[in-house]
Formats: structure tokens, C-alpha cells, sequence
């Protein structure tokens, strides 16, 4: 069970709050949408969760255990953009041994070619890319995910391709989902509740 | 009011020491624009939409080679005709806020644009002014630097400057990505309301939600080819002649959300035959023989040998 237990956070001492005393907790296999208007702070609870930022008050568990501090984080994130997510400087193999290698099977199924492998991030597309910042992920170490606009700037087909292998995943491992979209229609076919932030 | 016909654009590129290579990035596009119509331009990243916005803006990097044919206006779009007519006759609406200058106010921006144009500078700033309050932007927008209008506006900005042009044609690229629904409903509203007033738009996207509730026709790329031409009718009504945008308009999330499995062919492996052949569920012997040609169908065009009217 990974939860949240009261987290406040803001960018800066004279800034104001942009989360506020928010609880929440998401069960094993869950699918659940974070629903906000812009710019109430779905980005920043996601990055709190994923441990890319701290809570100024307030603690995340999984499994009543604090977030390891080093090592792979069992609580992932996805951004809308691919090319901030992958080390530019490296070929793409070396991103993807950079965590517990995803299988073969994964990368199959999202189209993976293995010509890309041996290529920098420069040299593919969007939708390439972000394929693969989602296969890196998708190993047994991943416990939760968090998508954040994960597929906004994919074509519809290359959108639901990404979405069957990532439900598939979730359900056969177990893996908690935590879904940010603009896209009512996405949400209501992936999740089966809504947290509403703030609220 | 414009028409493309077999467009190619192929980039030399060095690969090892100095031996060259040829990467065909876009093989055969097809498309038109009437006046008054918004034809929206629908594929996947690396199908070619952003290049042949490029094209037509005779903007693409020295180490491109452009065949087909371009006619603007009934005349073909040379490269010397293209830059007298970019800014003026054609206009851009670039994807973000970035393409603006962040030293300068964006009212001495737009009014810039208008003056190159065309217009003196007394003339350019009232059609600013006249164009600000249109888009309900405030009068003190003008003063503002790029960083200091939020996303909706700054939309509504990039959107003046098309508009002070009086361009015949406009090419919106990717206008809707990253913006809150209601403000990207109203951007392509203003877009919709360009057409009405007599110009052509382009709009480029790789939503087709988007796409669909503004555009008369919808073209939609894969791999550098249009595969088909539609009305936008056609996607609602079941009326869609190639397989790939029917595998679109079926993967979308209100819809089945079934994907075809792949993905699209590299510029530096490209079959032989049918560029959607080897994620085509009607694939067949003649398919991969040859590239099947665009032909039209149903009022609309199509590059399958399968589609049937």
C-alpha cells in the first residue's frame, strides 16, 4: 500500500502552498485518476510521491516504510516528454541497463525495434522515445507507476498501444497506477476511481 | 488555393568519414487547401507533418533536396517566391511561446510582424490594437515580455501574429499540446474563425480529436505518404478508406482503444512495397510488390489497392 499521510509543499519559504495537507493512499493494482485544474499541483503531488522532490510536512510509505533514499525507487514516474527523461549523452542500451533490464516480451510489445538500441536519444522520434522510457520502467522492481500526461503527445494508435502493455503489466505484477490526463476518455477507459486534489 | 502534389523531400547526411548517405524522410505527400476551408494534417511523430510545414515556408535545413510540385495561387512555389511570400501571403503559428523573442514586448513584436508585411507603423499598430482586443487580450499585454503572459494568452498572441499578416494561408503546428482543454478549445476556435474569414488553414496535429472539431477535410500521413484524404464526416460515419486511419480512429479511448501492434518504418529501412504493410491486417502478395499510388475514391483519396467504394 503506498500512502500519504497529511503532505504539505511549497517551492520556496515566501511561495505559496502548492500542496496543502493532502492524505491519500493507493492499494496494489489500483488505477487511480489525479484529477486537478491546471496548475493546482498534480505534477508537483506526482514528484512528491516518486520521491523526486521533498514534503516540507507530512511522510509517503509504501508498505508502512519510508521511500528508499538510494537505489531504484519502487515508485516511478513517466513525464510528457521523453527527451527530458533520458540521458542524452548515452545510447539508448545503456539508459535501459541503467535499472533492472526490462525483458525481451516488454520490449516486443511496444514495438521496440532493436536498431534503436544502439542509437543516442537525438536520433528518434517522440513516440520512439517515449516507448522506451516506459519500457526502462516496466520491471518487477516498479511496484507503482505514476503517469503524467504519459501519452498527451502520441498519436491515438501509438497512445492505446503504450496503455495495453502498461495495463497488462500493472495487472500481472500487481503494480498500483496513478494517472494524469487532460483526456477524460483516457481516464475513464484506465482508471477506476479519481482522487480529486484538495479535496 | 494551394496545391501539392508528390512531394519528396530527401536530407544527405554524412555517416562515416565522408561517405554520404540519403535519408528519404518524406516519399510521396499529396494534399490541397481551398479558401475558407481548415484542412487539418493528422500523423504520428516522424510521419512528416512538421517537415511540410517547413516546405512550404522554404525553411528546411541546406541539406535537403525537395522534388515534387507546389502551387500557390496557381503558380508554382519556387524557393525565391516562397521567401518574398512567407510572413506575408503564408503565415506561421508556431507550437510555442519560445519562438517569440523573450527581450522584446510582444505588442512591438506583433506590430513588427505587421510591418514586415506591409503595413506603415501607424497602420500596424492599430491593426495590433484591433487584433489584441479581438482575442480579448488586455491592452496592457502589449508591454508584457514573453515570460509574463501565461500559456493561454501567450496562445492567443502566437495567434495575432498570423492574423496582422492578412496571409491567405496559415499553418498552425501542433497548436493544441500542453494546454488546458477550454483554452485549447478556443485556439482552434480561432482557427475555425480564420477560415470563415476567407483564409486557408493548415493544422497540423497529432490529435485527432482536435483535429476533428475544427477541420472540412482531414489528411492523414503515415511514413511520409498521405495514405488518405477524408472529410472529417468520414471518421464518425464509419466512411474511412484506408486501414491505418481506421486503426486511428479505432484506438482512441471513447472508441475501442485497440491498437495495431509496430511501429512506423525508419527512414532508413523503408519496405519495398506498402509502407503499412507490415502492420496491415489485409496485407496481401500485391502489397508488397509496389508502393500503391494515391488514388481517389468516395470523394475523397486513398493509397490501398484493398479500399473499395
Amino acid at each position: 500500500m503506498l500512502k500519504a499521510n497529511g503532505l504539505w509543499f511549497r517551492y520556496g519559504r515566501r511561495l505559496p502552498w502548492v500542496i496543502e495537507n493532502q492524505t491519500l493512499a493507493i492499494a496494489p493494482g489500483e488505477r487511480v485518476a489525479l484529477v486537478a485544474p491546471s496548475g493546482r499541483g498534480k505534477t508537483t503531488l506526482s514528484k512528491l510521491l516518486a520521491g523526486y522532490l521533498q514534503p516540507q510536512q507530512g511522510q509517503i510509505r509504501l508498505d508502512d516504510r519510508p521511500l528508499p533514499s538510494q537505489g531504484y525507487c519502487p515508485i516511478q514516474l513517466i513525464f510528457q516528454h521523453p527527451e527530458l527523461a533520458i540521458n542524452p549523452r548515452w545510447r539508448i542500451d545503456q539508459s535501459l541497463n541503467e535499472a533492472p533490464r526490462p525483458s525481451p516480451e516488454i520490449l516486443a510489445a511496444l514495438g521496440i525495434q532493436p536498431g534503436w538500441l544502439q542509437r543516442y536519444p537525438h536520433e528518434l522520434s517522440g513516440g520512439e522515445l517515449q516507448r522506451l522510457a516506459i519500457a526502462r520502467v516496466l520491471t518487477p522492481a516498479t511496484r507503482y507507476l505514476i503517469a503524467d500526461e504519459m501519452t498527451a503527445m502520441l498519436d491515438a494508435n501509438t497512445q492505446a498501444l503504450i496503455w495495453q502493455v502498461v495495463l497488462e503489466f500493472a495487472q500481472e505484477h500487481g503494480v498500483g497506477l496513478v494517472v494524469i490526463s487532460h483526456s477524460e476518455a483516457l481516464l475513464g477507459r484506465i482508471c477506476e476511481r479519481a482522487i480529486a486534489l484538495g479535496g | 488555393m494551394l496545391s501539392i502534389s508528390q512531394l519528396a523531400i530527401r536530407f544527405t547526411q554524412y555517416d562515416r568519414g565522408l561517405r554520404r548517405k540519403q535519408l528519404q524522410v518524406i516519399t510521396d505527400l499529396s494534399l490541397s487547401v481551398e479558401a475558407g476551408e481548415v484542412v487539418a494534417v493528422v500523423g504520428s511523430s516522424g510521419s512528416g507533418k512538421s517537415l511540410l510545414a517547413h516546405a512550404l515556408l522554404g525553411i528546411l535545413p541546406d541539406n535537403a533536396q525537395q522534388q515534387g510540385q507546389v502551387s500557390f495561387l496557381g503558380e508554382p512555389l519556387t524557393p525565391e517566391r516562397c521567401r518574398q511570400l512567407r510572413g506575408k501571403a503564408i503565415a506561421l503559428i508556431p507550437q510555442s511561446i519560445s519562438s517569440l523573442d523573450p527581450l522584446m514586448q510582444v505588442g512591438h513584436q506583433v506590430q513588427r510582424v505587421a510591418q514586415l508585411a506591409g503595413a506603415s507603423q501607424a497602420e500596424a499598430r492599430t491593426t495590433v490594437g484591433r487584433t489584441f482586443a479581438r482575442y480579448d487580450l488586455p491592452k496592457s499585454t502589449g508591454d508584457r515580455y514573453p515570460f509574463q503572459v501565461s500559456g493561454g494568452m501567450a496562445r492567443r498572441v502566437l495567434v495575432s501574429t498570423a492574423v496582422v499578416t492578412q496571409a491567405q494561408l496559415v499553418i498552425a503546428d501542433e497548436p493544441t499540446p500542453g494546454l488546458h482543454p477550454d483554452v485549447a478549445k478556443e485556439t482552434l476556435q480561432h482557427l475555425r474563425e480564420l477560415a470563415q474569414g476567407g483564409r486557408g488553414v493548415i493544422l497540423i496535429t497529432h490529435d485527432i480529436e482536435a483535429a476533428l472539431q475544427i477541420a472540412d477535410r482531414v489528411a492523414v500521413f503515415y511514413a511520409g505518404t498521405t495514405v488518405e484524404i477524408a472529410a472529417a464526416a468520414d471518421f464518425p460515419a464509419g466512411n474511412l478508406r484506408h486501414p491505418y486511419s481506421q486503426a486511428l480512429w479505432r484506438a482512441l479511448p471513447q472508441n475501442e482503444f485497440i491498437p495495431v501492434p509496430g511501429s512506423q518504418p525508419s527512414p532508413e529501412a523503408l519496405p519495398r512495397g506498402c509502407l503499412f504493410g507490415d502492420r496491415c491486417p489485409q496485407v496481401s502478395e500485391v502489397c508488397q510488390m509496389e508502393r500503391p499510388p494515391l488514388r481517389p475514391l468516395n470523394q475523397g483519396w486513398v493509397r490501398c489497392v484493398h479500399a473499395e467504394g
